[in-house]
């Protein structure tokens, strides 16, 4: 199997180059997800890391204020204040009642300080949403039916 | 009508179940009827299913507002190509066309196969039967499109419905989805004949001949589809870039890779009969993937931009798949015996190792891709914690990977079968490795100090001029023979052998691509906040303001920045990217401006408004030679074209073939 060992040789330094990319930087790169429930249970070890939350944009909670934008988001019951003062400007979904992601840290004035944020993508393959009795699809509900 | 599409489904569920019952017990106990019973049950399923969803879209294009899925994927004012596509713009619907996409394969399958593999044939048709069963199962059960809206038991027809979100009519996304599911479906059928050559005991190579175009146009398909995909988020989304790791857009990824690999080993199985075992681990992968990618656009297993919201469908698809692998698995496992190989890996610097190596390399890439997309679920289950990685953990892995896929495609092709002679290697790379030597010292000393993009170029250069000299060779050899011109001698080299040279332009494709990819490492970007008057300056550029517009129409309030824009003083004409907020659904658009160039792309973004309402806020990016990743997509495809072309001069090449195997004892004379 002697012809096999030059193979073997070569596959082990592909992988294990590939390996030690993966591993190497990857502490950078994390982001943990979190929702406001466990955001509010994690008590110290918030502060530290990046996290990226989830909710529902609350209804008429969307303010532009000195260059920031103040929002508040929902899930279940909790709500969490959310600062976003990045240069970016908001994704074409982010509005009331849409669904969104807040990547950034959690500071100790309870605010979450948000460096991106990410609004629910328009297809709808997901749940279907509630449809009112009134027969008018709800076009403002916590999910986005639109 | 309604009913009658639900009648639809629920009959092609039934039928569909009879096709796979009838094709295994007739094949089993060898009655002829039932198996041809159960070949015209194909047929049957997908008149049923054609039938379905003509009632499907009729509604959608009558507006028909009684049924739920139109109510919510349809509006009056959409247009009619839009309002067609909505019949995949949702869940219900978009499985309905996966279904109707796997129903017309399937007869087409039995079709065209109706005389031939006699053997395998109802295997492979109840395989695509069972799947069937699967989405029908999905379409009669758990997402069915003919839901009509109801109050308290009195069915309700609203005047107009929710629409497409604008986002998404454009024509490449209309598409988008099409291309991909012809994809994901079309790999079913290799796998098909793969599982029914196992399940036959059939020693030989037929289903890789049999299934070559159809896998080579599945990956056709799958491939302009996560194009399609790409260019869309450059053109509509506005953050500049064309790809994000996103786990949707991984998940069109995955598959291509696999089939990319599979279309490489297959061609070792041809040539050499090696690789039996592991093609079909790799079909049954690639078609794995593909279902795994249709769940992963419908929520459930991964949180992504498309898909947040935990949903019911996300087990059906992660049972199926459980119990597709487990059955695959135990089936090669079970047939080892007749995938042996027929020859070994002789050196290093061959044609066989090369394309070991490309298989290694892409199935690790694939792999990296699924790892990162899967990593928070995998976190949560090793340490509690939903982790994601970001588009810098995936490019740390991709950028090398890539690399080395770029530099095999320049080497592989060139070695010989078994073992290349150092002379032989010394005839074919010495020249362009020369020049890529001198391109790269050249480029390095006009200032480009980044090294993977050094050697990215580099490589495309020796790969270009690789397949360059090998066409002129080729062409070269024909003129000289027959008189032709030079160019008349490549096509004609082209048509001898188009999955040769076919295959070569499509390594040109990529190699243009990957040009396209390293301009990506030299972008430049910038966001500003602008009064009427200002200048913004990014790059070469200057980006004049010369006014804010606004206004308003029945269907959105826009804005507008008219810019005057110039180079080094030249000026260049004017630009004027607009946002849109939409009165009905409140969402926004960007209609981005583009200068496209070969060199780079000039991208201006109209933000919005500041927060007092005076200034626009602006993005502008100088993206270097994306255009020539659109070109090396379309050259991509016209080498994949090629390649489905009969060559002119059939090849013939020796080798070993099994023709049958023996489990028994056999006496040799030695022995007595």
């Amino acid at each position: 199997m002697q012809k096999y060992g030059k193979f073997a040789a070569l596959i082990v330094v592909v992988i294990g180059t590939l390996v030690w990319l993966a591993f190497a930087g990857s502490g950078d790169s994390k982001t943990y997800y979190k929702s406001i429930d466990e955001l509010s249970q994690m008590g110290d070890r918030a502060y530290g890391a990046r996290l990226r939350v989830g909710g529902d944009v609350a209804v008429g909670s969307i303010q532009h204020v000195g260059g920031k934008v103040l929002f508040t988001l929902k899930q279940d019951s909790r709500t969490l204040q959310v600062a976003y003062s990045g240069i970016d400007p908001l994704p074409d979904t982010f509005r009331d009642g849409a669904q969104a992601l807040a990547d950034g840290r959690m500071d100790r004035d309870g605010v979450f300080h948000a460096s991106k944020i990410s609004a629910k993508c328009a297809s709808k393959y997901e749940a279907k949403p509630n449809v009112q009795p009134s027969g008018q699809p709800d076009v403002h509900s916590g999910k986005p039916s639109v | 009508m309604e009913n009658l599409g639900s009648l639809a489904i629920l009959m092609a569920f039934c039928v569909a179940l009879y096709a796979t019952l009838a094709s295994v017990i007739g094949r089993v106990r060898r009655k002829p009827f039932l198996v041809e019973s159960g070949r015209r049950a194909v047929y049957a399923v997908w008149v049923l299913v054609t039938t379905a969803s003509v009632i499907l879209v009729h509604a959608l294009l009558t507006g028909d507002f009684r049924f739920a899925y139109v109510a919510e994927h349809s509006n009056n004012a959409l247009p009619v190509l839009y309002k067609f596509a909505a019949w995949w713009s949702g869940q219900e619907g978009s499985l309905l066309f996966w279904m109707w996409l796997l129903s017309s394969y399937a007869a087409v399958v039995a079709f065209t196969n109706r005389r031939r593999h006699r053997d395998m044939m109802p295997w492979v048709l109840a395989i695509l039967t069972t799947i069937e069963i699967f989405f029908l199962t999905l379409n009669n059960f758990v997402a069915n499109p003919f839901k009509l809206l109801a109050n308290e038991g009195l069915i309700v027809k609203v005047p107009d419905g929710s629409g497409l979100s604008p986002v998404l009519q454009y024509p490449a996304m209309a598409i988008h989805p099409p291309m991909l599911y012809l994809g994901y479906v079309g790999f079913a059928v290799p796998f098909a004949f793969a599982m029914g050559s196992l399940i036959t005991r059939q020693p030989g190579d037929s289903w890789i001949h049999t299934t070559r175009r159809w896998t080579l146009v599945t990956w056709l398909f799958q491939g302009t589809g996560v194009m399609l995909g790409a260019a869309w988020a450059y053109h509509v989304l506005g953050w500049g870039g064309y790809w994000g790791w996103d786990p949707v857009e991984n998940a069109s990824l995955l598959p291509w890779l696999s089939g990319t690999a599979f279309l490489h080993s297959v061609m070792m199985q041809e040539k050499k009969g090696m690789m039996k075992v592991w093609n079909m681990v790799l079909i049954a992968t690639t078609f794995f993937l593909c279902i795994l990618g249709t769940s992963m656009t419908r929520g459930g297993l991964v949180q992504s931009v498309h898909a947040f919201a935990q949903s019911e469908i996300g087990k059906y698809f992660v049972t199926f798949l459980a119990v597709g692998v487990a059955a695959t698995a135990y089936l090669i496992i079970d047939r080892l015996d007749y995938l042996k190989s027929e020859a070994q890996l002789e050196s290093v610097i061959s044609r066989e190792s090369s394309f070991l190596f490309n298989n290694l390399i892409l199935l690790a890439s694939c792999f990296a891709v699924l790892w990162g997309t899967l990593f928070p679920k995998i976190s949560e289950a090793i340490s509690g914690d939903q982790i994601s990685l970001d588009a810098d953990w995936y490019n740390r892995l991709m950028v090398p990977i890539g690399l080395f896929l770029l530099f095999l495609t320049g080497v592989g092709p060139l070695f010989a079968w078994r073992r290349t002679s150092i002379d032989r290697l010394r005839r074919n790379f010495q020249w362009p490795g020369i020049a890529s030597l001198v391109l790269v010292g050249a480029l390095f000393a006009a200032g480009i100090h980044k090294p993977y993009a050094l050697i990215s170029f580099g490589f495309c250069l020796f790969v270009a001029l690789t397949v360059i000299i090998e066409f002129y060779k080729g062409a070269n050899s024909i003129a000289g023979r027959t008189g032709m011109n030079l160019l008349r001698a490549t096509v004609e080299l082209t048509h001898r052998n188009t999955r040769r040279y076919g295959g070569y332009l499509v390594h040109m494709g990529v190699v243009l691509i990957f040009i396209g990819f390293t301009g990506h490492a030299f972008d430049q970007k910038d966001v500003k906040e602008m009064n009427q008057g200002d200048t913004m300056r990014i790059g070469h550029y200057a980006l004049q303001l010369a006014r804010i517009e606004q206004g308003e129409n029945a269907n959105y309030l826009w804005y507008r920045g008219v810019f005057a824009v110039s180079k080094d003083g030249q000026p260049l004409g004017t630009l004027q990217p607009e946002k849109r907020l939409f009165k009905a659904s409140k969402e926004s658009t960007s209609e981005v401006a583009i200068r496209m160039r070969p060199n780079e792309d000039l991208y201006v973004n109209f933000g919005g408004m500041s927060d007092d309402n005076q200034r626009a806020v602006i993005q502008a990016f100088v993206n270097p030679l994306v255009t020539w990743v659109w070109l090396g997509g379309l050259v991509l495809i016209g080498g994949t074209l090629i390649c489905l072309v009969p060559s002119k001069v059939k090849m013939q090449y020796a080798r070993t073939q099994v023709v049958g195997i023996s489990k028994q004892h056999v006496d040799l004379p030695a022995d007595r």
